[in-house]
């Protein structure tokens, strides 16, 4: 009894029967299941189509990437005010995955089954997008134009699944072909990033440069890439390479083109499209100058470095400002996602999340009236051919492959081009130096596109 | 009042492996229901969060009753989940067979690496088990051909018996996994064993006096911690679907360690509460940043703003973790086995060797 008296006026007591209460609450409140109405087509409504798509807008992988989807948001919001998509208004949401694959596998879930998404669109990686082609495939949901160029995409184990950008060995093969033609005789060296990335790009060279004239291969791990790569540089100097292929992303490029200056050693250099593109490498060549303690002449020299750098590209580059499709890319930018432009500006990366909406809008055009996710896959085999894009080349799309761009056109930077000007400064521009050529990944040949380039619609080069 | 105490009041039995078992099936029946009821991206969650679970269990024995810090347990996972990947694509093995299998070869690992471990202390075994951390993804994506590089290797979800669908038997595998492995633990910890970890941890000299071969024992802790450690790998690479390098960057051992801190080192029941926090975290800060509209840039970054906050909060609030916190509120003192700030653990007089 004197127990139960000196309890009730204990006031640590109420204090937890208080606390533990509204943690129940809160829990409870939390835990409430999401309720999801059910449709004939998920994601789909007679006003609204609902997509999805995890991209890294933190960590490594996010600086340059992480202007794509938000640029992707432009075209859309573009063409929700001009009426949508029979009248269905583009809900796009992008969660942020920070280029984790397990991250990736989790919210590619919550979407599908929670916000149910009816097609997961442009979301970006390859580790990150292996993990869910497996998940998106059994539910039968569209896992379109992967912000990737692994060969992995376009395989009859997975009919969702569609790549977008030239594979890296298409790449290869191209940049190769364009060596073997105007280098020849000379001594060729490799660095590349040690992943699917970096080898299948050297597998498309391999294909068309003898192995007697590469003289050294040097690579880097991305995990672990943190200063100069100064130990390649100064092998493929040794080996006397008078010619080396980066097949780097931007940092990368930058990390290795520093050192090579250092130690006075300037060859030929060939760079992957993935790693080349001036208002991206640019800023990173002269930042990375200033933190390695160079010279204010020194920094103000960094940016040259990519003067004459041969590369490709599959679009107009920005610097060509007369191009229809930079001007449509420009317009969209500037009036729906003006804060994105005024940071960004027109770069690779925008350009790129333009040109992927874009298509996306098309198949959905194609698909018609009575979207279905099978409807929205055979309009882009049937009809992806015919889709309005910035591509040299028209999108290869069949029912079997799964591809989108396979051609390209050989570039070289040079200072005389007109430059690419954006928020950031303004940098060297390219002019073509190879016809449109286009191949497959496989072993085919190369052929020259002889084709039409399509031209975009008068009302997105209007702004209207 | 101890677990025993509350063994009493509560009219369980008296012996650690009925009253564990028995816990463990009330358990599970309870999570049977309310799972069968949640929608397919919950099950999906649970089953997550029990994957964690078995990892942070692992972590709770080494750190807690031990005194061991590994900032090593996400490359663990590693292990346990590409052998998990290896078997699936090359044998027929049973499922089960298999994650055994995982949690064995972690357990190797973890007895290799565990070797070393007992002449270093504190931050000197927290630097050595962050370089196995570190070397492990390089490990994989140096032989691409076995481990599949950047793309990784793919896990199937063995099928589904009946009409359940894919994410319930994928949460119900998970979380049985769980509590066996929390039974296994809880066992472990009441036995000999568990009082011989318990006595290095608190003063390796006096524990060596006392009879108890203090490496061996230590070895044992790191071996059996990377083995849990090794099967939430693998279970949760039955989650994930593919396993690769960029599943188990550093980041993930340093989650995992704050994760446990959180949820209250030492205890078991605690790492659920870890667990919850490692999957349901990063969300509600997601949510939380769209609510209030903040700008992608600062958006970006809140989850890890909010998980140093709720630690800081956490130590200052709750020192003993959640777990530690729901036992002051029940009236409870100190789980005994929490870093050894409680009354000193029953120091056997002889472990028999």
């Amino acid at each position: 009894m004197p127990r139960r008296a000196r309890r009730r006026i204990d006031g640590t007591r109420v204090a937890r029967a208080l606390i533990a209460g509204s943690i129940g609450l809160m829990l409870g409140v939390t835990l409430l299941p999401a309720t999801a109405g059910a449709e004939s087509t998920p994601g789909v409504t007679s006003s609204t189509i609902t997509i999805g798509a995890t991209v890294p807008l933190t960590g490594p992988a996010a600086p340059g990437y992480d202007e794509i989807a938000p640029a992707m948001n432009a075209v859309f919001d573009y063409v929700n005010a001009h009426g949508g998509v029979d009248g269905r208004k583009i809900d796009y949401t992008y969660l942020d995955d920070g280029y984790n694959p397990a991250n990736t596998a989790t919210l590619t879930r919550k979407l599908v089954l929670q916000d149910n998404i009816f097609a997961d669109v442009g979301s970006l990686g390859t580790p990150t997008q292996s993990a869910v082609q497996g998940f998106l495939n059994a539910q039968k949901v569209p896992q379109l134009f992967i912000e990737s160029g692994c060969n992995c995409w376009s395989n009859p184990k997975y009919p969702y699944s569609l790549g977008w950008q030239p594979p890296y060995t298409v790449d290869g093969k191209i940049l190769g072909a364009y060596i073997k033609a105007n280098f020849a005789g000379k001594k060729i060296g490799y660095l590349y990033q040690d992943d699917e990335f970096g080898q299948d790009v050297v597998k498309g060279l391999d294909m068309e440069i003898p192995s007697s004239a590469v003289v050294s291969r040097q690579t880097y791990d991305a995990a672990t890439l943190a200063g100069p790569l100064s130990n390649q540089m100064a092998a493929l100097k040794a080996a006397g390479a008078q010619v080396v292929v980066l097949a780097t992303i931007p940092a990368a490029t930058a990390l290795a083109m520093l050192p090579a200056a250092v130690i006075g050693y300037f060859p030929q250099y060939v760079v992957d499209s993935v790693g080349a593109d001036p208002p991206t490498v640019g800023p990173l060549l002269s930042s990375f100058a200033q933190k390695g303690g160079g010279t204010p002449a020194q920094v103000a020299a960094a940016g040259g470095l990519l003067n004459g750098v041969i590369t490709t590209a599959y679009f107009a580059p920005e610097s060509d400002t007369t191009n229809p499709w930079v001007q449509a890319e420009k317009n969209i930018l500037q009036q729906y996602a003006p804060s994105l432009y005024a940071k960004s500006g027109l770069d690779g990366n925008t350009q790129y999340g333009v040109a992927l909406a874009y298509t996306f809008v098309q198949a959905l055009q194609k698909a018609g009236k009575n979207l279905t996710r099978q409807g929205l896959l055979n309009a882009i085999a049937n009809d992806g051919k015919s889709f309005v894009t910035p591509g040299f080349v028209p999108l290869s799309y069949s029912s079997s492959v799964h591809y989108g761009f396979e051609g390209e056109e050989v570039l070289k930077l040079e200072n005389s081009a007109p430059p690419a000007v954006t928020p950031t400064g303004s940098w060297i521009g390219g002019v073509a130096v190879s016809p449109v050529e286009v191949t497959s990944p496989g072993s085919g040949p190369i052929h020259k596109y002889t084709g039409p380039t399509s031209l975009p619609p008068k009302s997105l080069t209007s702004g209207s | 009042m101890n677990a025993t105490g509350f063994a009493r009041m509560m009219h369980l039995p008296r012996q650690p492996l009925v009253r564990h078992v028995l816990c463990a099936l009330v358990a599970a029946a309870v999570l049977y229901v309310v799972v069968a009821r949640l929608s397919s991206y919950n099950e999906y969650q649970v089953g997550e969060i029990a994957a964690y679970v078995v990892a942070l269990v692992g972590l709770s024995l080494l750190t807690g009753a031990n005194g061991q810090i590994s900032l090593g347990h996400g490359a663990f996972m590693a292990v346990g989940a590409y052998t998990m990947a290896l078997l699936m694509n090359h044998t027929q093995t049973n499922f089960i067979l298999e994650l055994a299998a995982a949690a064995g070869v972690a357990a190797a690992a973890g007895l290799v690496l565990g070797l070393p471990a007992t002449r270093l202390k504190g931050p000197y075994l927290a630097g050595m088990t962050l370089l196995f951390a570190l070397a492990v993804p390089s490990i994989a994506d140096k032989w691409p051909a076995t481990f599949g590089g950047d793309q990784g290797l793919t896990t199937t979800v063995p099928t589904a018996p009946g009409s359940l669908s894919a994410e319930e038997w994928l949460a119900q595998i998970q979380i049985i996994g769980a509590l066996v492995v929390m039974v296994l633990v809880a066992n472990l910890l009441w036995s000999r064993y568990g009082r011989a970890f318990r006595a290095v941890r608190d003063d390796e000299i006096a524990a060596s006096l006392a009879g108890i071969h203090v490496a061996r024992t230590k070895v044992t802790a790191f071996a059996i911690s990377a083995g849990c450690a090794g099967l939430g790998g693998a279970l949760l690479a039955l989650s994930t679907g593919v396993v690769n390098t960029g599943e188990f960057p550093l980041t993930l051992s340093i989650q995992l360690l704050a994760a446990m801190v959180l949820g209250g080192t030492g205890t078991l029941i605690g790492m659920v509460w870890g667990g919850i926090l490692l999957v349901y975290l990063p969300q509600w800060s997601t949510s939380v940043s769209s609510d209030f509209n903040l700008g992608s840039g600062a958006s970006a970054y809140l989850a890890t703003i909010i998980f140093g906050v709720v630690l800081i909060v956490a130590m200052i609030a709750a020192p003993n973790g959640i777990q530690g916190g729901l036992r002051w509120l029940w009236g409870h003192k100190p789980h005994p086995g929490t870093g050894g700030r409680s009354a000193p653990a029953p120091v056997p007089v002889s472990t028999g060797d």
